[in-house]
């Protein structure tokens, strides 16, 4: 049964934020009998609150707090993130992949590629292995644990018969967080479309229907909606002993603590330690580095759209139906460091359609390609962007929210090698599309970014990052980092697998750290 | 609300639409075979119609009837009604419009309202009425049907027994 705690009671795990960081830590704390207070933003909806619709989903869903983009960055919604509980699991695609062996060391790979702020990870891929599989499992991946994998739309047919023709043969439906037949009391996959708006039926893994009612189930565990963490306190020796929270209300509690896990997202996550400065911690907690908010990454992405000879529906089924996996291996030979993955997507509806597949346009041209709309093919392009120290998350010097909390800045700008693989990858989809006929093929940029990572980043060394191989910070041992902040780099692949397996690890090693009493 | 007796001067035929100006400061606006009818109660029927020609020269689809961007019309009204800096940007855009060639921007040929926008598209106003028809216009599921956007699925189990895989042209190879 969901237990309450108080809030004096400072013998509980606090962990801010529900997402596929934070609520899969949950689960994991409060199946072992360890008592959690999950302190999330946003409010709780159930299934009947998903409907099929993108624009009231967007609202109903996203978070729309100030931020402010600059660089590259869209000035008004630099990310497309989620402020409700379950986190932007209620938006992600379900696509669970696991990193290559080289991507955990790129520093060593690459080699030293000017401006980029490569570091090798502090784990490896074989060490990450097990956890991988916990996650999959958990999940209910496809293509993992004899699950099958989902069937094909009629966009996934489009785009694996165009890659045929171009050559590529890692072609397949992915792996998905997706349901191919029902498990673990979820129902198998309708081919509804709207993934990207919350899954109506929850054949797609979220946190909100998962983690977050069997961490209840324990009796270890009270999730808190509308609850906005705006400080982490700490006592004189440097350790972490509670949070401050505004309510729905905005009236502020402090919930104290004996561990807090911060997972609110790379943007959330570094500007709550910054926020938290004190005469102790002048730059904010954990950040004797300076690391803090620096190397933010958002992975390269673009899309590309064409119109087809023939009927696509591309918004019938699975939204991100299936993947080419060729060029996602490190090749120098390509002109950039890294890989990318095509993975296919659909349009968010006839509106989505007509604002982005030609930004600004208007006019009988641009009304006669939206008129093609049941013709459109589509992918996303997703690859290893590069860390870069002056990409990142700060505090706005003046402007605050309700809660006075300072606006984040966030800023990004691509890195030369950013730029190359695009422009690599538009002309790989391009070659897809024009294989079949493709009679216009539209070259998208980047929509606000839903991956967000390396805010908080994993180092061996405490002056090269913020945390260690555990998510623990090198400069407060109760004090975790949860969720993709902790990413040294980025990898070619869609992080929430990775997300999810670094929890599940997170949430052991923490469990035998409290039980040899060393937090 | 009391309607003024429409006179000559308020029936602007130039397109084809009856406009009807409201003495409350609304509008009525007739379809020439009044087929249909819209309304607007914080825009004029001089902004009204001239945001109705607009919506149509942005995305003009033959298969739509000007029901569907009286809609949009309809639409930002509605966001107006409250708003004073909106309703301000929408009289300042029509006189920069009808300010162009001298002659209200309703009665150019459509060549000429097209130069004229284009030399607009920088503007707030602009930009605003462009995102508004997209974001009133193709949100429409009267509408979205028109172009093959089946909308909300879940309702009919969605597409795993309604052809998510139907396609038939593919090539074999």
């Amino acid at each position: 049964m969901a237990n309450t705690f108080e809030l004096k009671d400072d013998s509980v795990v606090v962990v801010v934020g529900s997402g596929a960081g934070g609520g899969t830590l949950c689960n994991e704390l409060a199946q072992r009998a360890i008592n959690v207070v999950c302190l999330e933003a946003g409010p709780r909806l159930s299934l009947a609150d998903i409907v099929n619709d993108n624009g009231t989903m967007f609202s109903r869903l996203s978070w729309l707090d100030k931020r402010i983009g600059t660089g590259d960055l869209n000035p008004g919604l630099p990310l497309w993130v989620c402020k409700t509980v379950g986190g932007t699991t209620m938006h992600w695609a379900g696509a669970s992949l696991r990193f290559q062996e080289h991507e955990f060391r790129v520093r060593t790979v690459y080699g030293n590629i000017a401006g980029a702020n490569l570091l090798d990870w502090p784990i490896t891929l074989q060490e990450l292995d097990p956890f991988y599989a916990l996650a999959e499992n958990k999940m209910g991946v496809t293509g993992t644990h004899d699950i099958p994998r989902l069937p094909g739309n009629n966009n996934f047919k489009v785009m694996a018969a165009g890659a045929k023709r171009v050559g590529y043969t890692e072609v397949h439906t992915g792996n998905m967080a997706i349901n191919s037949r029902p498990r673990d009391d979820r129902p198998a996959c309708h081919q509804i479309g709207f993934c990207m708006s919350g899954c109506a039926i929850g054949a797609k893994w979220s946190t909100l229907y998962t983690e977050i009612p069997r961490a209840e189930s324990t009796g270890h565990f009270e999730i808190r909606p509308d609850s906005m963490v705006v400080k982490i306190n700490h006592d004189d020796s440097g350790r972490v002993t509670g949070v401050v929270y505004a309510d729905k209300t905005g009236t502020l509690h402090e919930q104290k603590a004996r561990v807090v896990c911060v997972a609110g997202n790379a943007v959330e996550t570094p500007r709550l330690l910054l926020n938290s400065e004190s005469a102790k911690f002048p730059k904010g907690l954990a950040n004797s580095s300076g690391q803090v908010g620096r190397n933010y990454m958002r992975h390269m992405t673009g899309t590309v759209y064409a119109i087809m000879p023939g009927r696509v529906n591309f918004d019938r089924g699975t939204q991100m139906a299936g993947i080419i996996k060729d060029e996602s291996r490190h090749d120098p030979s390509r002109g950039f460091a890294g890989g990318y993955e095509m993975e296919t997507l659909p349009g968010f509806g006839l509106a989505g359609v007509a604002t982005n597949t030609i930004q600004g346009a208007w006019g009988p041209e641009y009304a006669k390609i939206i008129e093609m709309y049941d013709h459109f093919a589509g992918m996303w392009l997703v690859g290893e962007d590069m860390p870069q120290a002056g990409n990142g998350v700060t505090l706005h010097p003046t402007e605050k929210d309700r809660h006075g909390m300072p606006v984040p800045v966030v800023h990004f700008k691509d890195h030369a090698n950013d730029i190359t693989m695009r422009n690599h990858a538009y002309k790989a989809g391009t070659a897809v599309y024009r294989s079949l006929g493709a009679t216009q093929v539209f070259e998208l940029p980047p929509f606000p970014s839903t991956h967000n990572l390396g805010t908080c980043r994993q180092s061996v060394n405490a002056q090269d990052g913020v945390c260690n191989k555990y998510g623990q910070t090198h400069d407060i041992a109760n004090l975790f980092i949860s969720d993709g902040s902790q990413f040294t780099t980025g990898g070619a692949e869609n992080p929430t697998l990775t997300i999810v397996a670094l929890a599940i690890r997170q949430a052991r090693y923490l469990a035998d750290q409290l039980s040899k009493k060393e937090m | 609300m009391k309607a003024k007796a429409p006179n000559r001067r308020d029936f602007l035929c130039t397109t084809g639409f009856v406009a009807v100006g409201l003495a409350t400061g609304g509008s009525i606006i007739l379809a020439p075979d009044y087929a249909w009818a819209m309304s607007t109660t914080s825009i004029d029927a001089h902004t009204a119609q001239t945001l109705l020609v607009m919506a149509r020269q942005l995305f003009p689809h033959d298969r739509l009837g000007d029901q569907y961007y009286a809609a949009v019309v309809e639409a930002i009204d509605k966001q107006a009604t409250g708003d004073a800096a909106l309703r301000k940007l929408l009289a300042d855009g029509v006189t920069s419009l009808d300010g162009a060639r001298g002659i209200p921007w309703v009665e150019l040929s459509n060549g000429a309202r097209n130069a004229v926008l284009k030399t607009m598209e920088a503007t707030e106003f602009f930009s605003s009425i462009r995102m508004a028809t997209i974001n009133n216009l193709y949100t429409n599921p009267l509408v979205y049907r028109f172009f093959g956007f089946e909308g909300s699925s879940v309702e009919h189990g969605g597409y795993v027994n309604r052809g998510f895989d139907d396609i038939g042209w593919l090539p074999n190879s």
